[in-house]
């Protein structure tokens, strides 16, 4: 399929193919916007290319998606902007349903931080050398993650341990 | 301090392990500042937990902080009170269903979220939206965003001292209440958008009262800077206060005013017009300084091009549905609906499965709400339901700049820099 693409953002993608022929598995658009699949091992290094080389340096945001496959259960997608082309790149990677385990970026855009936080406490993807990685809408004690599949809509019961609504009671 | 004197003090009843991980992780922020011995009473420093159930954080916030005297040291912030799971809800309900949850997302400008989720659908199905509906959203998503930036005035100078203002900033939002009654039928969640257009056409006491404001406005407008911009008070609460430089916005991922009062004149309404944004002049308003007063600034000239705006969108209105006319891809109007057997059944359908974009399909879209660029992906698999529907949020990413804005600062500022920074709990939260 040949992609209409800005001529700034062709640039970016002969580049990234050029660069990393290997570890970008496919680029494809959707509805006007672009997306590149990477190989998980390679996100920090083809991060850095971008922000660098490519004035990717605005992070919007990075958010999950349950496939729901067999293989390459997780993906997560990272919403990028070059602020001084005015484009807008997808960055996606895969990974395994046991053990899911992506590299974070926080040290190439700081503002990653709690977008991956999100993404761990919704899907459970850890991201490895994440400076606080936490929870950030469910409290720590609870041990499911909301945004699999599996999980029912109506919540698990007894989940989440409330606090007494009659505090006199105690 | 060390972390065990924090832990046996608290003694929380509930949630242990999560208010274990905070406090820990509050102790490891810049681990590089050295640690004071604690055996001096005057050198000792305390940790303060500020809400959530507190009126100046605007919502459900919770900062722990540790203090040094009356300076913040560090801080972290604890979000989640709101948390609906409104993603989950989403992959569970029709693309139309959906629209009221996000009413109460950003639950100060409803407007702007049923046009970000429309625009997205849109996108991802190829629904032509007529000429006139997209006027009419411009109209309302505007109308919102003063209506939000006057909740906004109010609270932030009433945190900074003056209660009365916020009285007069709602006499005005209580115009603009009337005037969403009359367009959409309902005050505060409006849900006038609709896939493929919008709900029912401008009335024309809707319209009245829309010409009225956009006249009365701008005089109410410059009573407020005639209140503000010369006062030594709100002056000396608000500059050089939380102060932003223009590339720390960028690498904490700002945006909305936060990000233009940085010096980052960042829009989506220029970055990727939508709607017809690229039909109406406006400019974006920015500052250098990065601090609160900079913040002012930009959201109180942002309400000046609003008014531009609109008065634009009713000099060029142009005449015709408001509705795609098709029935597989929006609700047919009323009329039809009433009076024909088709449209009976295709409003049944609508209800029943409603849209089903291509499988496989994948859409982007952003809007620039009151508070920063509001996204929406939804990845469709071919059914009536999303697959995944992720909402890019602006208040979550400025409350990530609020946590690091904040350090050093003092503790009588934070509440007006909560107040610059404007969050809105419900979106932050989802």
């Amino acid at each position: 399929m040949s992609l209409e693409l800005s001529e700034s953002l062709q640039k970016t993608v002969d580049a990234l193919t050029e660069s990393f022929s290997k570890k970008i598995l496919d680029v494809y658009q959707s509805s006007g916007r672009t997306f590149v699949l990477v190989d998980l091992n390679s996100i920090i290094e083809i991060s850095t290319f971008l922000k660098e080389n490519q004035h990717f340096t605005y992070l919007a945001d990075v958010f999950g998606i349950d496939r729901y496959t067999s293989d390459d259960r997780f993906e997560v997608v990272y919403n990028l902007i070059s602020l001084k082309n005015g484009d807008r790149l997808f960055v996606k990677v895969r990974c395994e349903e046991e053990n899911p385990e992506v590299d974070s970026v926080t040290s190439v855009w700081q503002s990653a931080g709690w977008n991956e936080r999100e993404v761990y406490d919704m899907f459970g993807i850890k991201f490895n050398n994440h400076p606080d990685l936490r929870r950030i809408f469910m409290p720590e004690d609870f041990e499911y993650f909301p945004l699999r599949k599996e999980f029912p809509l109506l919540g698990i019961p007894g989940s989440i341990d409330l606090p007494n609504s009659t505090p006199d009671t105690e | 301090m060390k972390l065990t004197d924090i832990q046996s003090k608290v003694d929380s009843k509930f949630f242990k392990e999560h208010q274990k991980k905070l406090y820990q992780s509050l102790e490891d922020k810049h681990t590089t500042i050295e640690e004071l011995d604690d055996g001096d009473p005057l050198t000792s420093k305390m940790v303060l937990n500020m809400g959530p159930q507190h009126p100046a954080t605007h919502g459900v916030l919770r900062l722990v902080l540790q203090l040094n005297g009356e300076s913040i040291e560090k801080t972290k912030l604890d979000i989640g009170y709101l948390h609906r799971g409104v993603e989950k809800i989403a992959e569970n309900k029709t693309y139309q269903e959906f629209m009221p949850y996000t009413d109460r997302m950003d639950y100060l400008s409803p407007y702007s979220n049923n046009v970000a989720l429309c625009q997205a659908v849109e996108k991802l199905s190829n629904v032509e939206v007529p000429e006139r509906a997209h006027y009419i959203r411009m109209i309302g998503a505007e109308l919102a965003r003063i209506s939000s930036h006057l909740l906004w005035l109010g609270t932030m100078v009433m945190d900074a001292g003056a209660v009365s203002f916020f009285i007069w900033t709602f006499k005005e939002r209580e115009k603009i209440y009337d005037i969403m009654d009359r367009l959409a039928g309902h005050r505060f969640t409006v849900s006038h958008a609709r896939i493929g257009g919008v709900a029912n056409d401008i009335t024309d006491e809707a319209m009245g009262a829309i010409k009225e404001f956009v006249d009365t406005f701008p005089n109410e407008l410059k009573d407020y800077h005639k209140l503000l911009d010369r006062n030594r008070i709100f002056f000396d609460r608000n500059e050089a206060v939380g102060v932003l430089k223009t590339e720390d916005a960028l690498r904490y991922g700002a945006t909305g005013p936060v990000l233009r009062a940085s010096g980052f004149g960042m829009d989506i309404r220029k970055f990727e017009p939508y709607a017809r944004y690229n039909e109406v002049e406006f400019d974006i308003p920015t500052r250098l300084e990065g601090d609160n007063l900079a913040r002012y600034y930009v959201r109180m000239e942002e309400m000046s091009e609003s008014i531009r705006i609109i008065k634009q969108c009713l000099d060029k209105l142009p005449k015709g549905p408001v509705r795609t006319d098709n029935a597989k891809q929006a609700y047919p109007s009323k009329d039809e609906v009433y009076y024909s057997m088709e449209g009976m059944i295709h409003d049944f359908m609508m209800t029943d499965t409603g849209i089903c974009p291509p499988e496989g399909a994948e859409a982007y879209t952003a809007v620039e709400s009151p508070k920063g660029e509001l996204g929406y992906y939804i990845q469709s698999d071919g059914t009536g339901h999303p697959w995944r529907l992720k909402i890019r949020a602006p208040s979550f990413v400025n409350l990530q700049v609020l946590e690091n804005v904040i350090d050093g600062e003092m503790v009588a500022d934070t509440v007006v820099i909560i107040g610059g920074i404007d969050p809105v709990l419900g979106e932050a939260d989802k």
